[in-house]
């Protein structure tokens, strides 16, 4: 036998592709997923008929239509769409810069599955929940020393949430010194995530938003003009999502602080920086990390994430309640906290990724964060390297800088030396079973491409990703028709786009396809 | 380079040769180059202040087991508790494919890489919406908090007016959220209820109502676990008004209860927690929204709303984002308030609880939980002293039990209750003082004849 020739690159991949129903075609009626408890006959006895129970208004009459399976016909349905699905566990995904899609390690999954957390009531007696509040308090101390401040709220249940959380506080602030309603402008830059320009509009503030100087850092001079007696806060991510380092960034506070106004760090981009630099030697008085992102918890097709909302000193009046507390001897939640802007979510967080992120980091420790940073800038400043050898891509602004832990790139000069854009790019990169994403909107880098190495990828796998970029722009060059059609490795082909914004044909749920199509 | 570092199992490239190697090709002779950008005065100084690091699985076991033995786990006692957070069985297929790292791990693709992530929500969508009546259901948000307060931020907007009236009896922690959500434009005003029967008072709702009224918001079930049994009244007199009826319920109720849009409703909404997904401390929550599809409502939605097209071959679903220019993504604070991580692993899991029950299954098990909470609730009424309050309206899943005439405060009976190894139901003397001392009573599907019996005598006990 000869030995077999090695495995080309880029790899030849082809996603599973099971011709799914959509799952109401596999019904059988009468089939039965799951049973329950019978009633008990005395229960029945004493009790009667349960739609005797109910006003014949408040009755259903008929039957939700849901499908009818048993329950391995359940199980494998999902389980094949599962396989027509990318994630960390499978992918090189260095693709969605912003959102340090890390290792999540399994270990932790296993722990948050204990029915010692799976299976506990938020109102149980503290005596019952010592473990858990114990976490929740040791994970506090830790985010408390990672960012220099003084103390956090866990409630949030994700980025936004955590950013709102922090808008309300800054909010509440203002108003106990009576200056509600004269600070009434928030401050953001572009290259901040959205969520910051949008929860501070739904909070009522008018939004400013800076846009970069020429070197794409956040124009110090347009800060000066913005600032004013309106100011109520400067909402910022640092590095930015361009992975530029903001060096005036406690000269930025300064004029917020100088102006009256409320710094709230959006540490989004925390991964390069563990260990490096902190919200509190920039002058922040709030920040909020996102567990799911520099703390390892797994991003759930889109959450369940978890937010951490930091405060300094004068604005541990306005956490949300309850906060967690330690009186020497039991840990117990304390509601009683009058300026507390209340609720921000039901009961005190996505206690499951509290639990993962705590392990995570007690199996790094201080040494290990920084490690984690360390990598994360190494990794990011070598696909920095390798991309820019790419032909067709540039990396805009702070030339001759390096980046923290991710670049927003730009494929401009390709597009406009052969029509391809960045959004084409996206889907073409599906093809090899990988996954990219451009940027958020709106494109101030033009045809933009953002790249997030993070700590969890080899040397290897950089090198592959890069492989496959640069497999990309030379079709791009040569064969852009393979680019434009794509994807032809994937689930499914190209899927017409026009009904997603046509009232008379979008169909959101499987009842109004079928009123639609008239499809039976 | 400093060879004594430890290799890292989730660091690939914290091996040392490998770390000397790319920092050669990036051209930098220490890490510390590459924060050269970093100003000195704003470089953290000297090592986290840290526990030691833990370096092996079986000691991070040791460790948090160790921790987490400490709690008692309601699989261990049993509990009462509800109030916002319910206990079900969760079926284990739920538990096994939303622990595939396919779902578990993946997060913004787009609908190629992602076909079934997409394929999942819209399915729990759909599903979703048979159990609503309604065409349009979201991707999960947050939680029944946060829908509760979109679901009104919308009435806002599509009426264009700024009051809703909610009632006096819901959740004092959801008030809170609702409240902060609001401001500082949307004003909340109160609906009372009839102090007998627990449901809401119209004659006093119908002077709230006036032209500035957005919205009519009502619980069902209540907070108190009442059947509103006026619900097409309230939603006809908020119509009346031009206002819109917005209804939030628990839809594991909704086998048997009639879906709020055939009482009325215009947005309906509510959390997931009980459709698959464990309570986790009160770490478990999704929020849906639901509409018909009608334009103006749709556009108002801020989550992602995932749909059914046509694919250029024969015989394949795809999907994508409907209307996605609604969105925040799209259009930062222009557009309708914010999207981004939320809760989307409970909406595929919803979506699997509600394919594993089938329309048998919602049916059965709304009416076991009324079955075993009426039979609870009569039982208790029996115990001399002890008052079922509103105990002639149909109720769901929770009911209120009041100790004023028994002598014992609620943290009394509560106490009695867990030194008996049961977790009573929720306090409400602080929440609800005009209910006196009254302790609110969940019970569900997994409570046995055995388990309500058990509670019942010792109340009869603590109370003689």
């Amino acid at each position: 036998m000869k030995p077999i020739n090695p495995k080309p690159s880029p790899r030849r991949y082809h996603q599973a592709s099971w011709d799914e129903p959509v799952i109401f075609e596999l019904s059988q009626p009468g089939q039965r997923g799951v049973l329950l408890p019978p009633v008990e006959t005395e229960i029945e006895q004493e009790v009667g008929n349960p739609a005797q129970m109910l006003p014949d208004q408040l009755r259903r009459t008929v039957p939700p239509a849901l499908p009818e399976m048993s329950q391995v016909h359940v199980l494998r349905h999902y389980d094949r769409i599962s396989q027509e699905n990318l994630g960390v566990d499978l992918n090189i995904d260095i693709g969605q810069g912003t959102c340090t899609m890390k290792y999540s390690p399994k270990i932790n999954d296993q722990l948050a599955h204990t029915h010692k957390l799976t299976e506990l009531h938020p109102l149980q007696d503290f005596s019952t929940v010592q473990g858990i509040l114990e976490v929740m308090y040791r994970l506090e101390g830790m985010l408390k020393e990672i960012s220099g401040m003084d103390r956090f709220s866990l409630q949030p249940g994700a980025g936004g949430a955590a950013i709102y959380a922090n808008i309300c506080m800054m909010r509440a602030h203002h108003a106990s010194r009576g200056e509600g309603k004269q600070r009434d402008e928030v401050i953001t830059t572009i290259f901040s995530h959205p969520s910051n320009a949008a929860a501070a509009k739904v909070a009522g503030y008018k939004v400013i938003t800076l846009y970069p100087d020429s070197e794409g850092y956040p124009d110090l001079e347009a800060l000066k003009a913005a600032v004013s007696e309106r100011t109520a806060s400067l909402l910022i991510t640092n590095p930015e999502d361009t992975g530029i380092f903001n060096p005036k960034i406690a000269e930025f506070t300064r004029i917020v602080h100088e102006a009256g106004g409320i710094c709230s760090y959006d540490q989004a981009n925390a991964n390069g920086i563990l260990g490096i630099t902190r919200a509190r030697e920039a002058g922040f008085d709030l920040c909020h990390f996102n567990l799911h992102k520099t703390f390892s918890t797994p991003h759930g097709c889109g959450g369940p994430g978890a937010g951490a909302s930091g405060v300094t000193e004068k604005l541990i009046p306005f956490l949300p309640v309850p906060t967690t507390e330690f009186d020497g001897q039991k840990y117990y939640l304390d509601y009683n906290r009058p300026k507390s802007i209340g609720k921000i979510r039901p009961f005190y967080g996505v206690t499951a990724n509290i639990l993962r992120s705590y392990a995570w980091i007690m199996s790094l420790g201080a040494d290990g964060l920084r490690e984690v940073a360390e990598i994360a800038v190494l990794n990011n400043n070598y696909l920095l390297k390798k991309v820019l050898e790419i032909r067709g891509v540039s990396a805009p602004y702070a030339k001759g800088k390096r980046r923290v832990e991710q670049v927003r790139y730009s494929w401009e000069q390709l597009t406009q030396e052969t029509g391809v854009h960045s959004e084409e790019i996206e889907i073409r990169v599906t093809d090899f079973g990988m996954h990219y994403w451009t940027s958020h909107h709106p494109f101030v880098v033009p045809e933009p491409m953002t790249l997030e190495p993070t700590e969890s990828y080899s040397k290897a796998d950089l090198d592959e990703y890069v492989a496959v970029l640069n497999q990309i722009s030379v079709e791009a060059y040569t064969n852009p028709e393979i680019i434009k059609t794509a994807p032809h490795n994937c689930t499914v082909h190209q899927t017409q786009q026009e009904p997603f914004d046509n009232p008379d044909e979008w169909a959101v749920t499987w009842r109004a396809y079928r009123r639609k199509t008239g499809k039976k | 380079m400093n060879t004594k570092k430890p290799v890292y199992p989730y660091i690939p490239n914290s091996v040392p040769d490998v770390k000397a190697e790319m920092l050669r090709t990036v051209g930098a002779l220490s890490m510390d180059e590459l924060y050269a950008d970093i100003p000195a005065d704003l470089r953290f100084k000297g090592k986290l202040n840290l526990p030691d690091r833990l370096h092996s699985e079986a000691e991070l076991i040791r460790h948090v087991d160790g921790l987490l033995n400490k709690n008692r786990s309601t699989r261990e006692t049993l509990s009462f508790l509800g109030a916002g957070c319910y206990q079900h069985q969760v079926p284990a297929v739920c538990d096994e494919i939303n622990s595939r790292g396919e779902f578990l791990t993946a997060y913004a693709g787009d609908p190629y890489e992602d076909h079934g992530r997409f394929q999942a929500l819209f399915e729990y969508e759909s599903m979703m919406a048979e159990l609503l009546n309604m065409d349009v259901v979201n991707v999960p948000n947050y939680d029944g908090f946060q829908a509760s307060a979109t679901a009104l931020r919308m009435a806002a907007r599509i009426t264009g007016r700024s009051i809703v009236l909610v009632p006096v009896n819901i959740c004092a922690d959801k008030l809170s959220k609702v409240k902060e959500y609001l401001e500082p434009d949307i004003a909340i005003e109160r609906i009372p209820f009839n102090p007998k029967s627990g449901l809401l008072d119209l004659a006093v709702l119908k002077t709230l109502l006036s032209e500035q009224i957005a919205a009519v918001y009502f619980e069902n079930p209540s907070y108190l676990g009442l059947l509103e049994t006026q619900a097409d009244k309230i939603s006809a007199l908020a119509h009346n008004a031009g206002a819109l009826s917005v209804v939030s319920v628990d839809p594991i109720s909704l086998g048997v209860i009639r879906p709020p849009v055939e009482y009325g409703a215009d947005i309906v909404c509510g959390d997931i927690q009980t459709l698959g997904v464990h309570m986790q401390y009160g770490g478990g929550n999704g929020g849906f929204i639901a509409s018909n599809d009608d334009v103006k409502t749709v556009m108002e939605f801020p989550s992602r709303l995932f749909g059914v097209a046509p694919t250029i071959m024969e015989g394949e679903y795809g999907f994508g984002d409907v209307a996605y220019e609604r969105t925040s993504f799209a259009l930062r604070e222009e557009g309708k308030e914010w999207v981004g991580t939320a809760a989307a692993l409970w909406g595929i899991t919803a979506g699997v609880y509600l394919a594993l029950m089938g329309p048998q299954g919602m049916v059965e098990i709304g009416e076991s939980i009324m079955q075993r909470c009426c039979y609870a609730m009569k039982k208790i009424a029996a115990i001399p002293n002890l008052k079922v309050t509103f105990n002639n309206t149909p109720h769901f899943n929770e009911f209120v039990v009041n100790f004023d005439k028994g002598g014992k405060t609620a943290v009394e009976v509560n106490q009695a209750l867990l030194d008996r190894d049961i977790f009573g139901g929720k306090d409400l003397s602080d929440e609800f003082p005009a209910l006196g001392q009254s302790i609110l009573f969940c019970v569900s599907e997994i409570h046995s004849q055995d388990d309500i019996d058990r509670l019942v005598s010792i109340l009869k006990e603590v109370v003689k």
